[in-house]
């Protein structure tokens, strides 16, 4: 399929608003979870919350999409220079040839949970303020997107629960591969809201400390908010020669459980082949994976045992969700960004919070954040309804 | 964009099955919108099926209505999963509970409440660990699905199996996302014309079209506007009549897509 370059990225979550905000978060070994606060939340756990005055109101003319998924939405739009990136682009390729391809679970749900607490008493009527198109639908995300750029290309909302903005990465490759687009604008937002709150907490899943990810004593996820962006434009001579690379997508399904993973991690372990395959590489190629690595017991086995099936102990791998919480449909994209730095920056993420490793785990993995040229990675994203997706990601010259 | 179908699918009130409605959408039976009657989904165990609802049902009936046509596994063959709304009734009782007191949200319905709960229960009915995605593009979810299971037959797999899915909301939510009747249809789309391809399908996205395709009957026409799902029925209604024929369906940012139907 055609070989598509990270033309530009831009990232906002609680651990950095930026690349090199997120990046120092890393270095420094700075979590962005807290004790939870979120509206009238009472829940013992932590959340990876974006201070509530980052995000102001969606820009004037776009005011029909105004909700906290799009106001963080438009935040990391405007970071990284990325704004800039896409309206070059569009002037390159033309607005009708840039696709919007982009994941969310949570849309904006939050406005439609506060619209509930204002119905008339009386018929039980919505409030008249409430705009159900621009907030909670879940193309919602996509169409802010495309409506904030006057891009007039295929756009489309891939809502995959926790896999949602790793797979967008394969519309976009599709797409393009089919001629319907010359460039895509993928990524992904999730925003915090009552919902996802309350229902990881009746399953169980809510750890009350920030979450620790493939330790002996997890105890579940904490969950966060952000967003990631990614433009993706051909690999042609336009491409810097030192770019990041999406080189293979794989994807999968469990045939298995709606929450709970297969146990030997079996559509993980297919995702992950299929993402080799699709590169063209072997597992003995991959230098980092970015696992999905939430923090719940089942969750970080079942991919534990996938990883060492197909790649032994040999590949370093860490879950970056002890930074920035499990970000749902946006943690794909986040994902991705995070591992397209490891590539340019020679950086091997460890894992916050992780104190002792589970002696049961038999993948490599790490503690503390490593310097390292890493020419090939894997980025995983798993989510309820068993769906999986691998990213492999490459230097151009690796 | 060149595709082929192989089989079609389609549950809605009248319209129940593909072999039962061809007449009908062909325009050589009248249309009556009786009830929609859901098969029982045997193909999912009685634990499972338990917890689904009507989405899960109306999607996974009208993908196996699609497979009856064809001679290919449902294990084995990528989904495109595309509704404007999911589960309004899930969506509901959560909000409800959530503006409550107690905030006592089920287990079952909160992960039943994922976008792609009828894809996670398609996979385990199908036992099929094939690619999977579900889309949403708010009124041009149809559309949009078409395209992404054309793009997947062009240059990702041999065939893909499309399934858009739409139901009422309950009422408050009907007031602010109305569906006026339930609408499943499913396409199965393959990259090449084989002994089974009932059609050729040429998409073109074409800015300068003004005007979507329509149906001459006051009910299928009325069905077509009341579901994001059912602005697919004229391409099915082509298919049904077996003649060349232009469709016309409306996407995104004001673009349109025709679609020249060419019987095999």
């Amino acid at each position: 399929m055609q070989r598509l370059f990270f033309s530009r990225m831009a990232i906002a979550s609680s651990a950095g608003i930026g690349l090199e905000a997120s990046l120092d978060a890393l270095r420094e070994r700075r979590s962005g979870l807290a004790p939870c606060r979120f509206e009238t939340a009472e829940l013992e756990t932590c959340v990876g919350q974006i201070p509530d005055e980052r995000l102001a109101p969606v820009r004037a003319d776009l005011a029909a999409f105004d909700c906290r998924n799009n106001r963080i939405a438009q935040l990391c739009l405007r970071q990284d220079g990325f704004e800039n990136a896409v309206i070059e682009s569009r002037e390159r390729h033309g607005a009708g040839r840039i696709g919007v391809f982009l994941g969310t679970s949570t849309s904006g749900i939050l406005s439609t949970e506060l619209a509930y607490r204002r119905r008339d008493p009386a018929s039980g009527a919505l409030p008249p303020d409430f705009r159900y198109a621009g907030t909670q639908n879940s193309f919602s995300l996509a169409g802010f997107v495309q409506s904030y750029f006057a891009l007039t290309g295929p756009a489309v909302a891939v809502s995959t629960a926790c896999s949602s903005s790793a797979k967008v990465f394969g519309n976009a490759a599709r797409m393009i591969a089919a001629g319907l687009c010359d460039a895509a604008l993928v990524g992904g937002v999730d925003s915090l809201c009552l919902t996802t709150l309350y229902g990881f907490g009746s399953l169980g899943l809510l750890s009350a400390s920030p979450c620790r990810p493939f330790d002996a004593e997890r105890d579940g996820i904490s969950i966060g908010e952000g967003a990631g962006f990614v433009l993706l434009e051909k690999s042609d001579a336009h491409a810097p020669p030192d770019a990041v690379r999406l080189l293979g997508i794989g994807e999968s399904g469990d045939a298995y459980h709606m929450s709970s993973p297969h146990p030997d991690g079996l559509g993980a372990r297919l995702a992950m082949e299929r993402a080799l395959k699709d590169a063209g590489t072997t597992p003995q190629a991959i230098d980092y994976i970015n696992l999905h690595g939430t923090g719940t017991r089942s969750n970080d086995a079942t991919e534990d045992k996938a990883v060492f099936a197909l790649f032994g102990g040999d590949a370093p791998c860490s879950s970056t969700k002890g930074w920035t919480g499990h970000a749902l449909g946006a943690c794909g994209a986040i994902g991705a960004i995070i591992s397209a730095l490891a590539i340019e920056r020679g950086f091997l993420p460890g894992s916050v919070n992780t104190r002792t490793i589970d002696p049961s785990m038999k993948a490599r993995y790490l503690l503390e954040n490593r310097p390292a040229r890493a020419n090939l990675v894997m980025s995983n994203a798993f989510g309820f309804g068993g769906t999986n997706c691998s990213l492999v990601l490459g230097r151009a010259g690796g | 964009m060149r595709v082929f179908v192989e089989s079609v699918g389609i549950l809605a009130p009248g319209l129940a099955g593909w072999a039962a409605s061809r007449a009908v959408l062909a325009g050589t039976a009248p249309y009556r919108a009786s009830a929609l009657q859901l098969p029982s989904l045997d193909v999912l165990p009685a634990v499972e099926r338990r917890r689904t609802g009507l989405p899960v049902k109306l999607a996974i009936a009208v993908g196996q209505d699609a497979l009856v046509g064809s001679a290919r596994s449902g294990a084995e063959l990528p989904t495109v999963f595309t509704s404007s709304g999911g589960d309004g009734e899930i969506i509901q009782e959560i909000c409800v509970t959530l503006a409550g007191t107690e905030r006592q949200v089920s287990p079952t319905r909160f992960h039943n409440s994922v976008h792609n709960a009828p894809s996670g229960y398609w996979g385990i009915a199908m036992q099929s660990r094939a690619p999977s995605t579900s889309l949403c593009a708010f009124d041009w979810s149809f559309t949009a699905g078409l395209i992404e299971a054309a793009t997947q037959a062009s240059v990702a797999a041999d065939a893909v199996l499309m399934i858009a899915y739409d139901l009422p909301y309950p009422e408050p939510l009907r007031g602010v996302h109305p569906v006026s009747a339930p609408f499943g249809a499913a396409l199965l789309l393959t990259r090449d014309r084989d002994s089974r391809s009932i059609a050729g399908l040429e998409l073109v996205v074409n800015r300068d079209r003004s005007r979507t395709s329509r149906h001459d009957d006051a009910g299928l026409e009325s069905l077509r506007r009341g579901n994001s799902s059912a602005r697919g029925l004229p391409l099915l209604a082509a298919l049904a009549r077996q003649r060349p024929d232009d469709v016309v369906l409306e996407y995104v940012a004001g673009n349109m897509i025709d679609v020249a139907v060419s019987p095999c």
